[in-house]
């Protein structure tokens, strides 16, 4: 099975206290700490282990610049046999709509059974895999936590609804899944593996390659674009204790004592 | 100004609670708008969903079709590109279910997307400026949609107050016939119920919730012993059942548990709006968190900047001695 990842490289959440730039049209970017997004990981995990019981290879390709070859590279030492970076100046300002638009182009450059994206990224739009289906023309599904082959033309499929529930569906080949977190655990990379893969060549298709309209694309296609970020000022918020860890204890115990939270 | 559909969700004869949301979300798109409301589904239910939503909306369609017993985004999004007029706002709520429509609805539309907004700011013939959290809320964002060629929107649960109006006599309009047959790529087979779990996080009147910041597996016995003194239950949010550091029915959140405490520890606990969605009853929630930017610090009663690794540890100690000087 020929399976394709859309990958993004994202500052990681975990790991960042996100805070606005002097002017406010973006966050603070100086200190971050970039990763892959999270849910894409276990997109490129759950693509591997689908080769590993079928046969198959596994093709990971991000939208964006040099900085974005980190990601690629730590998904091929997990084991993608190809990694993609699509970049063109043309693409800069891009909405969702635009990304999906410039992942269509690449498609339809190869011959792909399966496209699996995460389920979002850090803007939390968890829009780009279903856009890319619809332009395709492919059945789509979000928030899949299981997938099993049935045969070499369809998939049974699991979705995350409310309450823990799961939705299952049959869905027919060629598809796009987006994947939700925790659907397996992702293998671990160390240095090494990303070393072993630092010679790797990365294919890098620009604008004219794969035939994507530059209107269509970029901020002039835009037609969502971000104004500036703000913190907003959300009601009360919490009491913040300051005092030392001692003092923190102490109050907290009497106040979740007066609210019938003590034996 | 362009015409307002509001998609409306429902189950076993139940309209969902975002039905009053939308509408108050096209209001506020446009203060003169008079919203329709889009029904998709089979059977007298359905007709039941009609009655209940033609005193909220002035004009109901509604799309009746065997294969639309149940919500098939697909099914859904081609039989609502049969009925909709062109430069369309279509207003969707983002859940599972929208997250599945939306976005493809968008493409085959030809229609910009802003997707989980949770205010309008700002509204014209041809844009609007609507707020939208990133990271994970650390921060908010202002984002222009041109929506000259119509737009489709999804609207975070439960970020707009329902509009209270006194009840209309709307009338509901069968576009059914204009559908015609409906097939999918994808076809649904069955739900599967949550398994319910060794501990029921639910019945709890404390819970010692763990999240990101409880750092590996080994740690969760912290939080059990803490739980221990407390007489409480352990419950966590979505990154703890991810790395399998505890069990699918310990979390709490929209893809998880509901629950209603009467004292909540978030411990580690970034705040996602899907965590907090789980959280009902107003309950008096004290966050702890090394990270002073999380957003749980906006809900919470108390909130206090520590490792919860150093933190609740202390915590139990302490409590063990007011407990042993009690016992004496």
């Amino acid at each position: 099975m020929e399976i394709l990842v859309c990958a993004r490289r994202v500052p990681d959440t975990s790991e960042n206290e996100i805070s606005l730039n002097s002017t406010g049209n973006d966050i603070e970017r100086d200190e971050l700490i970039y990763s892959v997004n999270e849910p894409d990981n276990y997109a490129v995990e759950e693509a591997l282990q689908i080769v590993a019981r079928v046969g198959g290879k596994v093709t990971v390709v991000t939208v964006g610049g040099e900085d974005d070859e980190e990601i690629l590279r730590r998904e091929m030492a997990m084991g993608a046999t190809h990694g993609v970076l699509i970049s063109d100046p043309a693409f800069a300002g891009s909405d969702g709509r635009g990304i999906a638009a410039i992942l269509k182009g690449f498609v339809a450059k190869g011959n792909y059974d399966l496209i699996l994206t995460g389920v979002q990224a850090e803007d939390g739009a968890a829009q780009v895999g279903g856009m890319l289906a619809a332009m395709l023309d492919y059945p789509f599904a979000s928030l899949v936590n299981s997938i099993e082959i049935l045969d070499g033309k369809k998939l049974k499929i699991s979705r995350e609804i409310e309450g823990g529930n799961r939705e299952i569906s049959e869905i027919d080949l060629p598809c796009v899944l987006s994947i939700q977190t925790g659907i397996n655990e992702p293998r671990y990379v160390g240095m090494r593996g990303i070393r072993a893969v630092a010679s790797v060549p990365i294919a890098t298709p620009d604008a004219a390659e794969l035939a994507v309209d530059p209107g269509s694309v970029g901020e002039v296609g835009a037609k969502v674009t971000r104004v500036d970020y703000f913190v907003p000022a959300l009601g009360k918020g919490a009491e913040m204790l300051s005092g030392s860890r001692e003092e923190n204890i102490d109050k907290v115990l009497e106040l979740m004592a007066a609210k019938g939270g003590l034996k | 100004m362009a015409r307002i559909f509001a998609y409306i969700g429902h189950r076993n004869g139940i309209v969902d609670d975002s039905a009053m949301e939308l509408f108050a979300v096209a209001r506020k798109i446009d203060p003169a708008a008079s919203p329709t409301a889009l029904v998709t589904g089979w059977g007298a239910s359905l007709d039941t969903i009609c009655d209940a939503l033609r005193t909220t909306f002035p004009e109901v369609w509604k799309i009746a079709s065997e294969n639309l017993a149940y919500p098939n985004a697909e099914l859904i999004r081609k039989a609502l590109m049969k009925v909709l007029p062109p430069g369309s706002i279509v207003l969707v709520p983002h859940d599972h279910f929208g997250i599945d429509l939306a976005p493809g609805l968008s493409i085959k539309l030809n229609e910009a997307f802003v997707s989980d907004i949770l205010d309008v700011t700002e509204r014209s013939g041809t844009a609007m400026t609507v707020v939208r959290q990133e990271f994970g809320g650390q921060v908010s964002a202002h984002v222009r949609c041109d929506h000259s060629s119509g737009a489709v929107i999804t609207v975070r649960p439960g970020a707009f107050k329902p509009s209270s109006s006194a009840p209309l006599a709307g009338v509901v309009v069968d576009k059914s016939s204009e559908v015609g047959p409906l097939a999918a790529g994808r076809r649904y087979l069955q739900t599967v119920v949550a398994e319910a779990g060794e501990v029921d996080i639910t019945k709890h009147n404390v819970l010692v919730s763990i999240g990101r910041g409880i750092q590996e597996k080994d740690n969760v016995g912290i939080a059990q012993e803490l739980a221990d003194v407390l007489g409480a239950a352990v419950s966590c949010s979505r990154p703890v059942v991810d790395a399998k550091w505890l069990e699918k029915s310990r979390q709490v959140g929209s893809s998880g548990k509901t629950v209603k405490p009467k004292v909540y520890l978030a411990c580690g606990i970034s705040g996602a709006f899907q965590h907090l969605a789980g959280i009902k009853g107003n309950p008096f929630i004290i966050a702890i968190n090394k990270n002073p930017k999380a957003p749980i610090f906006q809900v919470a009663d108390i909130g206090i900047v520590d490792d919860i690794l150093e933190f609740l540890p202390e915590m139990t100690n302490k409590i063990r001695e007011m407990q042993s000087v009690s016992a004496k």
